[in-house]
């Protein structure tokens, strides 16, 4: 308890307040994300001791994975890569006038997230740890293959086009630079082509952009205008949430595990929705504003956002980007995270547990009594808020590679989600795609280079093999389920 | 999805736009497919799976996917549902421009300066609003992204001629 | 730096003299060139990695210190191996408010991708330090000597050994192919990850059988006992006397080549600034790195990090660069990892 000790001190807790402050603003921005904050903020905390740092620079972690939720719900534009599945649900409701309770339940969902991922990193680190040590290349693709299988399979309208939306998403995932072998691959000699397309550009312009241009085809009207502000929303959201518990314990246990594994936090929220949307009585209504279709991405994405610092301390392995740049902050200061930090270091690492605890707790505070100010931003006029949108995504869209380039690509994608919506060919497989593709394609050549070319080796041992069998049961579920409905009714009188 | 009833004669019918999505992606399915054959789709000695074998399979994917989704649109008879009429068309176009310049200019004279411009007239148009009020807006906007990004995160976004003159 | 290129000054314990030197000479440089506004520090690599956790220091170390009078503005540019970065600078001649740092990909990027850039393209201004790759195996394989592994790579079966590293056709699949041409035409299966840290980790889970991991990537595990550091890819041993685990320090780590395993390696961390610079630009980069070596943060890091703390600027670093690039090309044509188009 030495941990809460440390951080109850004055100053720390200035320094928490101000950390998740940032985070938040960090979280709003598409294109700044955890790790640019944590990597541009990084050099200010070199004067203080490492666990004040630690405290701050974790808090504006925490602060992010709370302020993503925030543009998605209200303009439909993920402000962090994991908060993409949270528009699915946020942004219509929303647009039926309840931002208050969606934000309320991402929020609150976000907290239940990260606290049990920090109650699991505080009792099971170490046996968690040797977890993580089991998963080689073969296993990484089983995961990854086990969350598309979660997520596929279950749109409504044509699947050819869903095929082909997911496909042209994979497509794109490949252009650039082939990490297995070093070969450039459909960049054509255009330099801006060697980093690829990236998933943030992509996703500012499906759902920012072309959220405006829907808005602008129906007259003007931004659907969201006639939000209440009911005072007393965070209250009715919070009476409603209690019934959702499956779904609560479903997304930590699926966000814990891709933490830990590290999967990351962007798989773990689209895992979380397809499997809720698939398990919930009220599945067929996902999409169309339903409160459960928040809590599960939020829940899972906070859940491995935070116990993807766990591989990070234990073993050296960052599950995330901003956990990357919190582990060059640990050797500059002077620690040393793998397995020997919990015995040398203990002053840090519980002090850096305590901030989990208490860092998400003042986060959630926070975060929830702003709650009627950012629904409040909803009453500002379309004409005014609407350019201020598109500026924040050409900002955005811009940051994420330094390069106009990406820009132009944000309004291409604007127009191509433009007319895909109109068509009926589904986002969602295609953004799963693009941020799935690359990482499932270099485990799988990964782990055929390892086998020399046996897909055996996806069963080679009980871990691999109960995943890829999990994914194929649910990838082939809705057959499974129609044969077994023959079975139990077979002739109905 | 945004489907108006009253908004005039139809531009283009959905099973047009069909048709030529569906084209469009079996371009670039052949695109994909040209680039993976020159980068080889079969087992490499050294390198295991070949480069091109991921993209390879996912563009034959496309292709097929893509000419089901031709077939059923020329088969289709809905050949009177709208995709989008003139009006509807004209308002989209009416943003989509301006965006397309204000890009345009970002790479000339930076991004803190398009963007007081952009949306001082995008309120003057859209909302009627009078362009002095618009001004006050955009540049408040442009100062606090300024005052973010290059001051206190430290992020460089594109500047011009009048940043320079102050000496960022 | 295979081969004897490397029998360079050790600069060791030259920084202190630099500190006094930089001082003095302050004033008298009264009029020499200043920035006049932020200082972009292109990393062309991701973030996490050797060069970024570099740069990143440096600019801690430089607002810590105070020692520049405007900011120093960190950005990554990793786009297709490190080309996104290089091809920026080479886009910008003559702009003194841009320097890069440099890994291997600086030479390995446009000989194995055929991207349009070289070091001729950029201004060298000093060589930081050189970053040292260590053999490993897991703690509990059976060998103890790099001869040892080598003669069981020998002896078993053609691809049967895995070697994971960083990237593709880049340093790690480098040195993998110059241990190649010792195992008697055996070959590794060489299997590329994205970043150290992970290809570390992937060798303590027995996903592969060895890894050349750079020091600072590794040596958590090896304080942990899970790894085995077999011998150092320099042509003399560590200068890092203090015990990292409870009976060894860096400088107990053999050399390759006197395991009987003759190969060497070590990689360039350096910085250049754009083309078409003045003197007076390059020099007051070259004074400032010398401050920042100058401080205890920078031979901490260099301690932790086991690197080999060589300086050079001027023509002798350019030499080096052009020495250290023909050397990847002999090493890439003979692996055969040139680009073919």
């Amino acid at each position: 308890m030495n941990g809460f000790y440390v951080v109850f001190s004055p100053f720390n807790f200035m320094l928490m307040v101000v950390g998740i402050l940032l985070g938040v603003i960090i979280g709003v921005l598409p294109g700044l994300g955890g790790a640019n904050g944590v990597a541009i903020l990084l050099p200010l905390t070199f004067s203080m001791s490492p666990t004040s740092a630690i405290i701050m620079l974790s808090c504006i972690y925490w602060g992010a994975l709370f302020g993503g939720a925030i543009t998605s719900i209200l303009f439909n534009i993920p402000g962090e890569p994991w908060s993409v599945a949270t528009t699915f649900d946020g942004h219509p409701m929303a647009q039926k006038g309840k931002a208050d309770e969606a934000l309320t339940g991402a929020f609150t969902s976000s907290f239940v997230g990260a606290i049990v991922a920090v109650i699991m990193i505080t009792f099971l680190a170490p046996l968690v740890a040797k977890f993580a040590l089991k998963f080689g290349p073969a296993e990484f693709f089983a995961v990854q293959f086990l969350t598309f299988a979660s997520f596929i399979g279950m749109g409504k309208g044509s699947a050819f086009k869903t095929l082909a939306s997911m496909s042209l998403g994979f497509a794109l995932a490949s252009v650039g630079l082939d990490t297995v072998t070093g070969q450039l691959r459909m960049t054509f000699g255009i330099t801006e082509l060697l980093t690829g397309f990236k998933f943030l550009t992509a996703v500012i312009g499906l759902f920012g952009i072309g959220e405006i241009l829907a808005s602008m085809e129906s007259g003007l009207a931004f659907s969201g205008a006639h939000a209440k502000l009911r005072l007393n929303a965070v209250l009715e959201t919070w009476k409603k949430m209690p019934a959702y518990y499956v779904t609560f314990i479903r997304s930590c246990i699926v966000g814990c595990w891709m933490g830990v594994t590290p999967g990351g936090a962007t798989p773990a929220s689209f895992m979380s929705y397809g499997l809720a949307k698939r398990f919930s009585k009220n599945g067929d209504r996902f999409g169309k504003g339903e409160l459960e279709g928040v809590i599960a991405p939020e829940t899972a994405a906070h859940a491995a956002g935070t116990s993807a610092l766990l591989p990070m301390l234990t073993l050296g392995i960052p599950g995330s980007p901003t956990a990357a740049v919190l582990l060059g902050g640990l050797l500059i200061w002077g620690l040393q995270p793998g397995p020997l930090l919990f015995i040398e270091q203990p002053d840090f690492v519980w002090g850096l547990i305590a901030s989990m605890y208490l860092g998400n707790l003042v986060g959630l505070v926070i975060v929830l009594t702003c709650v009627p100010l950012f629904a409040a931003i909803l009453r500002v006029p379309f004409s005014i808020i609407a350019p201020i949108i598109m500026v924040i995504c050409a900002v955005g869209a811009y940051t994420i590679n330094n390069a106009m380039f990406d820009v132009w690509m944000m309004v291409g994608f604007g127009v191509i989600a433009y007319a895909f919506n109109k068509l009926s060919y589904p986002l969602p497989p295609f953004v799963l795609a693009l941020v799935l593709g690359d990482m499932a394609e270099s485990s799988f050549r990964q782990a055929m280079l390892l086998s020399q070319g046996s897909v055996t080796i996806f069963w080679s041992n009980g871990l691999v093999g109960f995943i890829m069998t999990l994914g194929l049961v649910l990838l082939l579920w809705p057959m499974i389920s129609w044969v077994l409905d023959k079975v139990r009714a077979p002739k109905p009188a | 999805m945004h489907d108006k009833e009253d908004g005039g004669p139809s531009l283009v019918s959905t099973r047009t736009m069909d048709i030529v999505v569906a084209l469009l992606l079996l371009v670039v399915s052949a695109i994909v497919i040209t680039d993976s054959t020159r980068l080889g789709f079969r087992w490499r000695e050294i390198e295991g799976p070949a480069s091109g074998y991921f993209p390879f399979y996912i563009g034959l994917m496309i292709a097929i996917s893509s000419v089901v989704n031709l077939v059923r649109a020329i088969r289709s008879g809905e050949r009177n549902k709208t995709f989008v009429t003139k009006q509807a068309f004209r308002q989209v176009l009416a943003v989509l421009i301006p965006l397309c310049f204000y890009v345009l200019v970002v790479g000339w004279i930076g991004i803190y300066v398009a963007s007081a411009i952009y949306i001082a007239l995008f309120m003057w148009y859209f909302g009627r609003y009078p362009l002095l009020k618009g001004a006050a807006i955009g540049i408040a906007v442009s100062a606090v992204l300024f005052a973010m990004f290059e001051i206190w995160f430290l992020v460089p976004l594109p500047k011009g001629p009048i940043e320079d003159f102050f000496g960022f | 730096m295979i081969g004897h290129a490397s029998k360079s000054l050790k600069v060791v314990g030259f920084a202190a003299g630099v500190l006094a030197g930089a001082l003095l000479a302050t004033p008298a440089m009264a009029q020499a060139w200043q920035p006049t506004k932020a200082v972009t520090f292109v990393i062309p690599a991701g973030t996490g990695g050797g060069a970024d956790q570099m740069a990143r220091f440096v600019q801690g170390v430089v607002t810590k210190h105070n020692l520049m009078n405007q900011p120093m503005v960190v950005i990554n540019k990793a786009g297709g191996a490190g080309a996104e970065g290089f091809l920026d600078m080479k886009a910008s001649p003559r702009d003194p408010h841009k320097i890069i740092i440099t890994l291997s990909n600086l030479f390995t990027t446009p000989l194995a991708t055929g991207s349009p850039f070289n070091w001729k393209d950029l201004t060298p201004v000093a060589m930081l330090a050189l970053d040292q790759f260590v053999l490993w195996v897991n703690a509990e394989a059976p060998y103890k000597t790099a001869a040892e592994y080598i003669n069981a790579v020998k002896a078993g079966n053609d691809r049967q050994f895995k070697m994971g590293g960083t990237g593709s056709k880049q340093e790690d699949q480098i040195i993998t192919a110059a241990l190649e041409r010792l195992t008697g035409g055996k070959k590794f299966t060489y299997v590329p990850f994205a970043g150290g840290g992970a290809v570390a980790v992937q060798l303590v889970g027995k996903h592969v059988d060895s890894t050349v991991n750079n020091p600072l990537e590794a040596v958590a595990q090896w304080r942990a006992g899970a790894l085995r550091p077999l011998c150092i890819f320099d042509t003399q041993r560590s200068t890092y006397k203090d015990k990292v685990t409870t009976d060894m320090a860096w400088s107990d780590i053999p050399t390759c080549k006197e395991s009987g395993v003759n190969t060497d390696y070590q990689m360039l961390r350096g910085v250049f600034t754009t083309q078409g610079v003045t003197p007076a630009q390059v020099n007051y980069y070259v004074e400032l790195f010398k401050k920042v070596m100058a401080t205890p943060d920078w031979k901490d890091f260099m301690e932790k990090g086991a690197f080999n703390q060589t300086f050079m600027t001027g023509d002798q670093y350019k030499n080096w660069v052009a020495a250290n690039e023909t050397l990847h090309r002999d090493l890439m044509k003979e692996a055969g990892f040139l680009a073919t188009n």
